[in-house]
């Protein structure tokens, strides 16, 4: 299993979400998660697209991705050279008993506890996946009463910022 | 220039302003305020009798001229029927612009009547899509449809326009900015790549070009032309690239693929080295992939960078205009050739003219004196000639058209290729005789296709548009028939359209205001197609009543490799030339 992680940069129109969907959709690709959000320039929407290639080179994603015309550009992040987070809202049972060793817990995963009931905490997590699925791993016994986590966002490391050279520029195959 | 008119006013201003002449259409409840000015306007519009005649002749329009095809319908059910021409010129990368009416911005989404979310559906077979709510985008939004369209890789583009947004006022501004930030089609190839591609074809031993229809789509057939003479390298042309390279031209091989020439299949099975210009190595052409030309190298040109890699690994990638890459890479080659550089060919054309001389196209012909739908095909390409344009449907009649007529130009053959879009012909036709006045236009069609979109012979007759049809009737649906025959048992499930009885298709023309003919004998062949060629002011059908039973050759099967191409029912052809 192949994953990659994908910024694309894309004009903020309406349906720029649906063709790329549908892109996806259409060709076999597997999207693992999508977020989308605006970026520090007006007009322009930043997706973050985790997408498992199997059987098909990465390149004819991107490739595929760039023919949309609202698409401005699109980067792979390497995970060694990026920063890359989710964030993850989790509804646990709790009676007094289990309430402080839950407690424990988050502040173990530097975790914050954002609401409290006689029956449950909630907690909201910030960090890569394997850490999120760390915590969850944790917090199952107790019994979770709902999750919502948001997709992959993710940003390159170092000062340089992928909107800042020219929005222009489209990959040219070697 | 600045004014204030209404929205509809300004779309048909923007239509005269970017050069539109002829569109096809049918108005309905969404589209009626743009029905109004465009009655006062420069712009002819055919009032076809079904919205996907309308699409098709657009392609056909524009597939003949190199112009951009311009159809138009309401919203809902007349968008809708534009979809399959949508998808259509999506395949075969045709430049055809849709305008649609679509209902008020304000019942947008609330299920209104003949409410389609047009832009949502033709998404997946669109190079772009508008939707247009606000009057003062119309001038930009059709500026830029027409730019997508033409440009890069053609292709269609809808614009979908609200009914307010036609009835609005707004102010007219011409010429606009268009606001393309993320549409940079590359043209100029990089040059390190044309001289590496030009020292590869220089040391290559056995190398073909595998020209497809983007070398027509770019017009660059005689940079071509002048490319294969200064090398002396074998041509083989796809369905889709018939008539980019002369028939005629003693290095073209014929069409490669499914229903190829063996010289043509052959060539690109034993190649090392495809220098491929415009195709996609779509599966009819290349059989089980991974058998395909299994020791060539590949050089891939195309205007879309997506395509190259795609099916087959490219090992000198160029992305660019074929017209710009061609003339490079001429260049290129004549100057390894001033350093002494030259390619030999010469054992490569030994086993080539062997496998064309030994296995040359042929077809059955029957005692009982029934036609054979490939004699009349060749009859027909050789009394009209060259220099006229044959649209075929979808099926055996449009591989034979394919196979037995000669073509020497380039948009003098037009046909579904990507989609396989059974009622292609007609409304093509129409739309190319329209582009192309003074041509003679045939309509290739078979009695299936024929009787999908036969209702623009009406459009065509009223319209003063006289093509020319030549209908195959063979009776069955034939290719579908063909497959059942060699992979179904012969088990005719729902093949027989029984068109042989009904309908009678020289009264279908006669009640269209058409000419009608009918020709069931060799001897009638030349009369009938001679008698057709001299009539001009009408439409004109020739029913050629032809043998049921003639089956396209050779095959490949679908799924199978190139390599177990059969020349006719179980006979493969010799690949070694030990017999000879």
């Amino acid at each position: 299993m192949s994953r990659h992680t994908l910024s694309v940069l894309v004009e903020d129109k309406p349906g720029v979400l649906a063709r790329v969907a549908s892109l996806f959709s259409r060709r076999g690709f597997n999207i693992e998660s999508l977020a989308v959000g605006p970026t520090e320039l007006p007009e322009v929407s930043r997706m973050t697209i985790v997408v498992n290639v199997e059987g098909l080179p990465l390149e004819q994603v991107t490739k595929q991705l760039n023919k949309l015309i609202n698409v401005l550009k699109i980067v792979e992040l390497d995970p060694d050279a990026s920063v890359q987070r989710e964030i993850m809202l989790v509804k646990v049972r709790s009676d007094m008993e289990t309430r402080s060793h839950i407690l424990e817990t988050a502040q173990l995963f530097r975790a914050k506890v954002v609401d409290v009931s006689q029956e449950s905490v909630t907690i909201e997590a910030t960090g890569k996946a394997d850490k999120l699925q760390a915590l969850l791993k944790v917090l199952e016994p107790f019994g979770i009463k709902e999750l919502v986590k948001s997709g992959m966002v993710a940003v390159g490391r170092g000062p340089r910022s992928i909107s800042d050279r020219a929005l222009r520029s489209i990959d040219r195959p070697a | 220039m600045s004014e204030k008119i209404t929205g509809a006013e300004s779309l048909v201003r923007s239509l005269e302003s970017v050069g539109v002449t002829d569109v096809f259409g049918i108005p309905g409840g969404a589209i009626l305020p743009l029905y109004d000015p465009l009655f006062d306007s420069s712009i002819r519009h055919i009032l076809v009798r079904h919205e996907q005649g309308a699409g098709h002749a657009a392609e056909g329009y524009a597939a003949a001229s190199g112009r951009v095809g311009v159809c138009m319908a309401t919203s809902g059910p007349g968008a809708t029927n534009l979809v399959t021409p949508l998808a259509d010129a999506n395949m075969d990368s045709v430049p055809v612009v849709a305008i649609t009416g679509q209902v008020p911005s304000g019942a947008i989404g609330t299920d209104a009547f003949q409410e389609a979310d047009i832009r949502g559906i033709t998404m997946p077979i669109t190079k772009h899509n508008f939707l247009v709510t606000n009057p003062d985008d119309i001038p930009r939004a059709v500026t830029e449809a027409f730019h997508l369209a033409s440009t890069g890789r053609p292709g269609p583009v809808l614009v979908d326009v609200s009914k307010d947004a036609l009835q609005a006022e707004t102010e007219f501004h011409w010429p606009v900015q268009m606001d393309l930030p993320g549409y940079h089609p590359v043209t100029k190839p990089h040059s390190k790549q044309v001289r590496e591609a030009a020292r590869m074809i220089l040391g290559a031993r056995q190398p073909v070009l595998y020209v497809g229809g983007g070398v027509i789509r770019a017009g660059a057939s005689a940079a071509l032309r002048k490319l294969a003479d200064i090398t002396g390298i074998p041509v083989v042309t796809t369905l889709m690239a018939r008539g980019a390279f002369p028939d005629s031209h003693p290095q073209h091989l014929g069409m490669p693929g499914m229903h190829g020439t063996v010289a043509a299949v052959g060539a690109l099975q034993k190649s090392d080295l495809l220098i491929t210009l415009g195709a996609r190595f779509d599966d009819r052409v290349t059989g089980k992939l991974s058998t395909f030309a299994p020791d060539a190298a590949v050089i891939h040109a195309d205007i879309d960078p997506a395509e190259i890699g795609k099916n087959r690994t490219a090992d000198v990638p160029i992305v660019g205009d074929l017209a710009e890459i061609l003339p490079e890479l001429v260049a290129a080659i004549e100057a390894e050739q001033a350093g002494g550089a030259e390619g030999d060919y010469e054992g490569w054309w030994v086993q080539l003219n062997r496998l064309r001389d030994t296995y040359p196209l042929g077809y059955d012909t029957y005692d009982d004196g029934t036609l054979s739908p490939q004699y009349v095909i060749q009859r027909l390409g050789l009394i009209s000639g060259p220099e006229s344009i044959f649209a075929a449907g979808v099926g055996q009649h449009q591989m034979w058209a394919a196979q037995f007529i000669d073509y020497e130009h380039p948009n003098t053959w037009l046909n579904s290729g990507g989609l396989g879009t059974m009622g292609y012909a007609i409304p093509a036709a129409m739309g190319a005789k329209v582009a192309m006045p003074d041509k003679t236009v045939w309509a290739v069609d078979g009695d299936g296709c024929f009787q999908m979109t036969n209702q623009e012979l009406a459009t065509s007759t009223i319209n003063d548009i006289p093509i020319k049809v030549a209908l195959i009737n063979n009776g069955n649906l034939g290719m579908v028939r063909q497959w059942q025959t060699l992979f179904y048992n012969e088990r005719y499930s729902n093949t027989n359209l029984e068109s042989f009885r009904v309908p009678d298709f020289v009264k279908l023309a006669e009640a269209y205001g058409a000419y009608g003919l009918r020709c069931e004998s060799p001897e009638q062949v030349d009369a009938a197609i001679e008698k057709a060629m001299a009539i001009d002011d009408a439409p004109v059908l020739i029913d050629f009543v032809v043998h049921k039973d003639a089956m396209v050759w050779p095959m490949v099967a679908a799924g199978t490799s190139n390599d177990d191409i059969m020349v006719a029912r179980e006979m493969a052809p010799d690949w070694s030339g030990e017999d000879d």
